[in-house]
């Protein structure tokens, strides 16, 4: 029975030395253990957090990336066409219209040269007339300087008259 | 009766040894009588007295004792400061070697010389006692409290020196020692405070991390030889307990206290029957806190002697016995003290967990009352 009756002084020293221990311990060694542990577990929490978030841009990012990719080659290949289209245009378009000028010219060419024959042709038609009338002014000079030619002229130009 | 099941199962140790058990499981409550009787006879060993005077405390450390030439014993024990305080003369402060004559009453108690009007009377324990037989208050710092002391320098400096590094470097990966600390508290944290104190956990774990480690380490510095048993001494355990009870107490809030003095939807008569039992069950708390780890050191202690003994018995017989006892007896002890290395840790663990149940069931919410009454069903 001995043993189960607490002694005073060995009461005494360890609620002393129990509650220094408690304070002292609590000030300098729990809470800045404690409060390390909640920031260190915290802050690993954030570290995962943040992860999972920048993993999940990456992946938006990656997947925005491919849509461009898509999208830039689609509008290569769009603009291929279109150069390409343009170019057949354009050079339809010049052909055709070196085909039209050309045409052009060839009429203008034909026309000035059938206006070039025609006008060749007068020319050589007045210079025919010109040397007939020459001609003829020539015999009939030479006939009329005979009295009876003057006088059968004058009869042909009154039947002339007359004929009028 | 107490003392009486700590004998029984000091008999049964012996019973476990060898064959000729039954002549020996007599001897260790013979041999008082036979050493009393016949003073001169020297052949006797008082196991009682060794065991106890191992387990109980003491105002000397005592480290052994020498055989002079005359066959009086010698003891080699450091003194210890001795602090008396007696009303009317007011403190007194000298060294425990002032008490170095011994001789013993009739009764079979130790009285040693008188000094300064006191002297010590040593049974299962050491009493200072006034010769006029006037009122003694004992605040020397004894084998016990100097344990203690070392322990808990032991303790501040381990855990001051480990939450040093935590100020250099708040988010670093734990190193060395401060690992090792901080598995215990981050165990303490996850298996003991939050499962039981719910989201107000962090304001008790300073408390929890106390009990923890002074338990722990006071429990290992027992067990070193020539160490002192001071987690098994009553003393000690009835001051933790009151301080888990007290900060039960001062936490409790309305929802504990009202189920306790009026259990709702209960018939009358019920409600007192119920009533006393709860008050009944709220006083017992400490108690049990108390006598768990007070019960398992000090029966942990006298198992490891009681062994140890065996081979001075053994030897006493007979010398070869004896020493062909030594292996069987070392092997038994050496099993033992893992036994307790792994106790010490149990009973720390234990006692912080329980602070923990108690103080949860005093802060507890009213949303979920039945968990109370199974926590316990499992305690008592």
């Amino acid at each position: 029975m001995d043993l189960l009756t607490p002694e005073l002084g060995l009461f005494f020293w360890t609620l002393i030395a129990f509650l220094a221990v408690f304070f002292i311990l609590r000030k300098f060694a729990w809470q800045p253990i404690l409060s390390s542990l909640g920031d260190r577990e915290k802050g690993i929490a954030d570290s995962i957090a943040t992860a999972e978030r920048v993993k999940s841009e990456m992946s938006q990012l990656q997947s925005e990336n491919e849509k461009l990719l898509v999208q830039a080659r689609e509008e290569r290949t769009l603009m291929l066409r279109e150069a390409k289209e343009m170019k057949d245009r354009i050079i339809g378009e010049a052909k055709e219209q070196a085909k039209t000028e050309a045409n052009k010219i060839i009429i203008d060419a034909q026309q000035q040269i059938i206006q070039q024959k025609n006008a060749a042709l007068t020319e050589v038609k007045n210079e025919i007339g010109l040397l007939a009338v020459s001609v003829a002014e020539k015999i009939i000079r030479k006939q009329l300087s005979a009295a009876e030619g003057q006088e059968t002229y004058m009869k042909m130009l009154a039947e002339d008259i007359k004929l009028n | 009766m107490s003392y009486k099941r700590i004998f029984s199962l000091f008999i049964v140790v012996l019973g476990l040894s060898l064959s000729a058990n039954k002549a020996f499981a007599q001897e260790p409550v013979a041999s008082p009588v036979s050493a009393e009787a016949a003073p001169t006879e020297k052949k006797g060993i008082n196991i009682t007295e060794l065991v106890f005077g191992h387990v109980s405390d003491s105002h000397e450390w005592h480290w052994f004792s020498l055989k002079n030439a005359d066959g009086t014993e010698h003891p080699y024990a450091s003194p210890l400061p001795m602090i008396i305080y007696q009303p009317g003369i007011g403190f007194s402060f000298f060294s425990s070697n002032k008490f170095e004559e011994w001789h013993k009453d009739a009764d079979g108690k130790r009285i040693s010389n008188v000094y300064n009007g006191l002297y010590i009377e040593k049974n299962m324990k050491e009493k200072v006692l006034a010769v006029d037989g006037s009122k003694v208050y004992d605040l020397s710092v004894t084998k016990n409290v100097l344990s203690m002391l070392i322990g808990v320098f032991i303790l501040l400096w381990a855990m001051t020196s480990a939450a040093k590094k935590y100020k250099t470097d708040k988010i670093a990966a734990p190193k060395g020692f401060q690992n090792a600390v901080e598995v215990l508290v981050i165990f303490i944290r996850d298996e003991v405070a939050k499962p039981n104190l719910g989201n107000k956990y962090l304001k008790f774990m300073p408390l929890l991390l106390t009990i923890f480690f002074f338990i722990w380490i006071n429990n290992l510095l027992g067990l070193l030889p020539g160490g002192a048993n001071f987690t098994g001494n009553i003393a000690v355990t009835a001051c933790l307990a009151l301080v888990a009870f007290i900060v039960m107490m001062a936490n409790s809030n309305k929802h504990f206290w009202g189920h306790l003095l009026n259990p709702p939807n209960v018939p009358f008569l019920v409600k007192c029957l119920l009533v006393l039992i709860e008050v009944m069950s709220l006083c017992i708390k400490p108690v049990a806190l108390m006598i768990r780890l007070f019960a398992n050191m000090l029966a942990g202690h006298i198992v490891i002697l009681s062994v140890i003994c065996l081979i001075f018995i053994f030897a006493l017989m007979n010398v070869y016995v004896g020493g062909g006892f030594v292996i069987v007896s070392l092997a038994f002890s050496i099993f033992m003290f893992m036994l307790e290395l792994l106790v010490a840790v149990i009973q720390a663990f234990i006692f912080a967990n329980l602070t923990a149940v108690f103080i949860g069931q005093a802060i507890e919410e009213a949303h979920h009352d039945a968990h109370g009454h199974e926590d316990e069903a499992i305690i008592l």
